[in-house]
């Protein structure tokens, strides 16, 4: 039934007036958003209240995760059977593959010892689930189950099994947000495999392609060749596979081709990704001297060279966040 | 006859907590972009039906939760809702007159003001994305307003 009053509420008793409140909750507004875009004095406040909604979002994922628990626990014995074995298959090649990658890392660090420089390779990992949660169809940014609480930090690599997947953005108590290499915010240096070219891969908002609009016309860059994680910045660790080159347009008329590469790591389909604890690889002083603590002497030498290659890469880095 | 204040005020708040949820609640890649605003449509509704009840307090909260929800800039949506929220309130009485039709016009436009102000305020935060893709749920969320007058309605017991 429709009501012809002007305003239903009594005269007594109706609170301030509408347009001073909503005036005062607008201002709210912006000054929060000033606050946090600016200034970046929210984290308390932002803590407490993802904490507040982190009930919300493992609801949310919940049905998903229970119908993987049930499509798991109801597969049928022959399809089991099946994937038992192509994993043994494939258990045993890769144990065959890491003897001589253990003997190889050994060596690895054996030289990088030598050269009081240790850093560089991934130490630690930890698994963590991506929820199934929609953030933004435009941005792409994942929600993973493990916050501080794990030790997660902010600028965190995150690798999945074929290559990297992105870097933490936020960290939450329990949760932490990612954005994805794929991302049109986000910037990567890359090293071309054959080549050895460093050049800086940008998201482009789709998942399946980065560009990489540094790449000069007379660069030795091809379809098929392989980036990788070139260290610098010291948010990913080096040697990592990111993008494979997929399309390279030279115009003459330009100073800068047109160079596309397909992400290695698998962004739109992954359940499960990896965080990675690793030291920087451009150490400044402390990293270096703690390395050899026994040798002063070379341990005061060594930090010289490095300093000397970080500092062409200062510029390069453009992880942003 | 009708729910009493402390059912609906319940009734309200759930209904725009269970709109967030949607919010963030995984879609297929194709029908993404296409996700109504529904906290937003549950906010106005309220607003055309309880104005007492619907104030804009609650409504600047829920954009609040939504901002932290999506992970972006906290107000955002807040400004957002709230703006909605005072100008729905502001043509409440000529709304309530419209024909269901004519009111869905009138909720899309309220849906360009919301989309504006998030394009705006993501533009100033650095996170523009300017394809035309984020305007559809301002299509989507007028076609869905008829259903949701009517399952308001239906659970009001307003109509008769």
């Amino acid at each position: 039934m429709v009501e012809l009053t002007h305003d239903t509420r009594p005269i007594i008793g109706r609170g301030p007036p509408l347009g001073a409140t909503f005036l005062t909750l607008a201002i709210a507004a912006i000054a929060l958003m000033v606050a946090d875009q600016r200034y970046d004095q929210l984290t308390r406040v932002r803590a407490w209240l993802s904490a507040a909604v982190y009930p919300v979002q493992v609801v949310v994922d919940l049905p998903f995760r229970a119908w993987d628990w049930v499509s798991g626990s109801f597969a049928d014995r022959s399809r089991l059977r099946q994937e038992n074995l192509e994993l043994n298959a494939r258990l045993r090649l890769a144990n065959l593959q890491l003897q001589r990658f253990a003997a190889l890392e050994d060596e690895n660090r054996r030289l990088r010892d030598m050269r009081e420089n240790s850093a560089g390779v991934a130490e630690r990992v930890l698994v963590a689930s991506i929820l199934n949660v929609d953030l933004d169809p435009f941005r792409h940014r994942v929600l993973l189950d493990k916050g501080a609480a794990d030790g997660v930090f902010k600028g965190q690599a995150v690798l999945d099994a074929e290559g990297i997947f992105g870097q933490v953005a936020q960290v939450h108590a329990r949760t932490a947000e990612v954005i994805l290499i794929s991302d049109a915010e986000h910037a990567i240096p890359v090293q071309s495999n054959r080549s050895g070219l460093r050049t800086i891969a940008v998201g482009t908002g789709d998942s399946k392609r980065l560009s990489l609009p540094f790449v000069t016309v007379e660069a030795d860059l091809k379809q098929g060749d392989l980036l990788l994680s070139t260290g610098m910045g010291g948010v990913f660790p080096p040697g990592y596979p990111i993008a494979e080159v997929t399309r390279v347009v030279r115009d003459a008329s330009t100073t800068f081709a047109l160079v596309d590469a397909r992400p290695t790591a698998r962004l739109d389909r992954d359940r499960e990704v990896l965080l990675v604890w690793f030291d920087p690889p451009v150490p400044e002083e402390p990293p270096a001297a703690e390395a050899a603590p026994s040798e002063i002497p070379t341990a005061e030498a060594a930090p010289a060279p490095a300093a000397r290659t970080a500092a062409p890469a200062a510029p390069a880095p453009g992880d942003d966040e | 006859m009708r729910p009493s204040g402390t059912a609906q005020r319940l009734l309200y708040w759930s209904s725009v907590a269970l709109g967030l949820v949607l919010a963030i609640v995984p879609l297929p890649d194709w029908l993404g972009p296409l996700r109504p605003d529904l906290a937003l449509l549950m906010v106005i509704y309220w607003i055309l039906t309880r104005p007492r009840i619907a104030g804009l307090g609650y409504a600047w909260l829920a954009g609040l939760f939504l901002d932290v929800l999506r992970g972006l800039t906290l107000g955002q949506h807040a400004l957002a809702f709230v703006l909605v929220a005072f100008l729905t309130h502001r043509a409440q009485l000529r709304m309530r007159m419209f024909p269901i039709l004519h009111q869905a016009g009138a909720v899309m436009v309220l849906l360009a003001v919301y989309h504006f102000v998030i394009f705006w305020t993501d533009g100033l935060t650095g996170h523009g994305y300017t394809g035309w893709n984020r305007w559809l749920p301002i299509v989507s969320g007028a076609l869905l307003w008829p259903l949701i007058v009517a399952a308001g309605d239906t659970l009001t017991r307003r109509s008769r």
